[in-house]
């Protein structure tokens, strides 16, 4: 591992030293170290590219880390994984992409990540993505999350795209069953002329299952965004979208809400705001002696975050 | 020494066309070190008057000085870095940004949880549980106007401008509001307010009674002023 590769590590998911706990690290398209342990077991799958990632039952506060690190241009990654979780299992999973591409020529990444929630099982997932590089080769990042979660069961989605990426794709599918709980918080910075999607596809299907998702975006320069958010409420469900997004220079945002309820006790709700920076939020903060562009930066930092 | 020399602000009205003077040709020397309250009716321009000292609006005609120095030129940035601060009427919310944060960038350091004790404190808060609080729509009216005066309180400087404190604050937090402005009598403090106990605390009360009628005078002075039926009709004073 190069000094690059820790950078881009660190970045992406937090690794500043080999992480505790089981973990897969994948470079330029092949695996560059693992470890599995007792708990969760990392095994590489046959029929194509990608691991199965199996959390035994009952499992409780153990991570895995299975960060993905590109460092040339000319590489089209397309990767499959598959999380287990067993019945009553807690776990943090920490994913994420980092490319650093110095060419160019364009380097893609498309990690197609399906969980498998047992009854009862908790979730904390982690992704963040990130783009580097001198080079003009474009730096392409199509995540897709499927996720299927029985009953009881949690799960926590932080996805984090904080620029670099010239084009990005994210695609989040989920079915509910009775009880379960899906919360995703988004947070996507896009400049220059960027663009990034966003598609969210969420069916309740459960008795009492709920999901939440709160987009928090900011474009700058010439990038494009896009928001899609189709929720269903086939039964006593709640479901709830907030998408913010902050509008600067000549970027565009576009969110499309649609709420469909089949259930007399479905309860759905989409709020969607798209703005300029307030001008009483940059007020405020030059009242306390910061220049417009402080203030500007400040306002985004804590947006993000 | 705050000045005002010859300030008028007028505006556009937009039912008539016609321009319209908020504020007419006023010389005032806001008295240095003392809390002045400024009352009036409403729409009489006291919020005006300290928008106009902070930057926030820009005179139509003559001067604002502080210490001899013009500010109307000066950024509101610029003038908040001379030492001029204010608490607003209307507190702003903040998607993502915390009590912690804002009384970092109003106090230049990183406040530990004993400083900002201090600032939260003094406004009936207790610091461990705001201080990590986001400045968004999960905060009430009263606990946000109060959080208001804490970042102002943080920023502080020669000259701190307050504009209706006591609106949304609780009456039973009424004297321990007073008790904030009594321990600011080293500064140049100028208060908007309507309330008969913040009016009690001034040691100046600056009477607005229109464009250009414009009273300042020692609290003893104004206050029997503020009973005249003429002055009552006008409305305002409010007992708290």
């Amino acid at each position: 591992m190069d000094k690059l590769d820790k950078e881009l590590l660190s970045q992406i998911a937090d690794f500043h030293t080999i992480p505790q706990g089981s973990f897969n690290i994948r470079k330029n398209g092949e695996s560059l170290d693992r470890k599995s342990t007792k708990d969760i077991e990392i095994i590489s799958k046959k029929d194509k590219s990608g691991i199965d990632i199996i959390v035994k039952e009952g499992v409780k506060n153990k991570s895995v880390h299975i960060p993905v690190i590109i460092t040339v241009g000319n590489l089209n990654d397309l990767v499959y994984n598959d999380f287990y979780i067993g019945k009553d299992a807690e776990v943090l999973i920490v994913a994420g992409c980092g490319i650093h591409n110095p060419s160019n020529q364009k380097s893609q990444h498309d990690g197609i990540h399906s969980f498998h929630l047992a009854e009862n099982s908790k979730v904390k997932y982690i992704e963040k993505h990130l783009g580097i590089g001198t080079g003009s080769g474009e730096k392409i990042l199509n995540p897709t999350t499927v996720v299927e979660m029985k009953k009881g069961s949690q799960f926590e989605m932080e996805t984090i795209q904080l620029g670099g990426v010239s084009k990005s794709n994210r695609k989040t599918d989920a079915v509910l069953e009775d009880d379960a709980k899906l919360v995703i918080k988004e947070k996507i910075l896009t400049t220059d002329k960027q663009i990034a999607k966003t598609v969210f596809n969420v069916v309740l299907k459960g008795k009492n299952s709920s999901v939440e998702v709160i987009s928090r975006s900011v474009a700058k320069g010439k990038s494009k965004q896009q928001f899609i958010s189709n929720i269903k409420g086939q039964n006593e469900c709640f479901g709830h979208v907030e998408c913010d997004g902050i509008l600067m220079d000549k970027a565009v945002i576009e969110s499309t809400p649609k709420i469909v309820a089949k259930d007399l006790n479905a309860t759905l709700v989409h709020e969607a705001a798209i703005g300029k920076i307030a001008g009483d939020q940059m007020i405020k903060l030059q009242t306390l002696g910061l220049s417009e562009e402080e203030a500007q930066n400040e306002i985004i930092k804590g947006f993000l975050r | 020494m705050l000045e005002f020399k010859n300030v008028s602000y007028k505006v556009v009205d937009e039912k008539t066309g016609k321009e319209r003077y908020i504020l007419k040709n006023l010389n005032i020397n806001f008295p240095e070190n003392k809390v002045t309250v400024i009352t009036g009716h409403n729409g009489s321009g006291k919020s005006t008057m300290i928008k106009l000292i902070m930057g926030i609006l820009l005179p139509t005609e003559g001067e604002i000085l502080l210490d001899g120095q013009a500010l109307n030129s000066l950024s509101i940035s610029e003038r908040a870095n001379l030492g001029i601060s204010i608490a607003l009427q209307q507190p702003v919310r903040f998607k993502g940004l915390t009590v912690r944060d804002l009384l970092n960038l109003a106090s230049k350091s990183h406040n530990k949880i004993p400083d900002a004790c201090e600032f939260l404190a003094k406004v009936g808060l207790c610091a461990k549980d705001y201080m990590d609080r986001e400045l968004d729509d999960s905060l009430s009216g009263g606990e946000l106007k109060r959080i208001e005066l804490a970042i102002s309180l943080a920023k502080s400087g020669k000259v701190m401008l307050f504009d209706e404190p006591e609106a949304g604050i609780d009456l039973w937090s009424f004297d321990s509001l007073v008790d904030v402005f009594d321990n600011l009598k080293n500064k140049t403090v100028v208060i908007v307010s309507h309330q008969r106990k913040v009016l009690e605390s001034a040691d100046f009360v600056l009477l607005l009674n229109g464009a250009n009628d414009v009273k300042l005078g020692k609290k003893k002075e104004i206050l029997p002023l503020l009973e005249k039926p003429s002055c009552r009709k006008l409305g305002g004073l409010v007992n708290g």
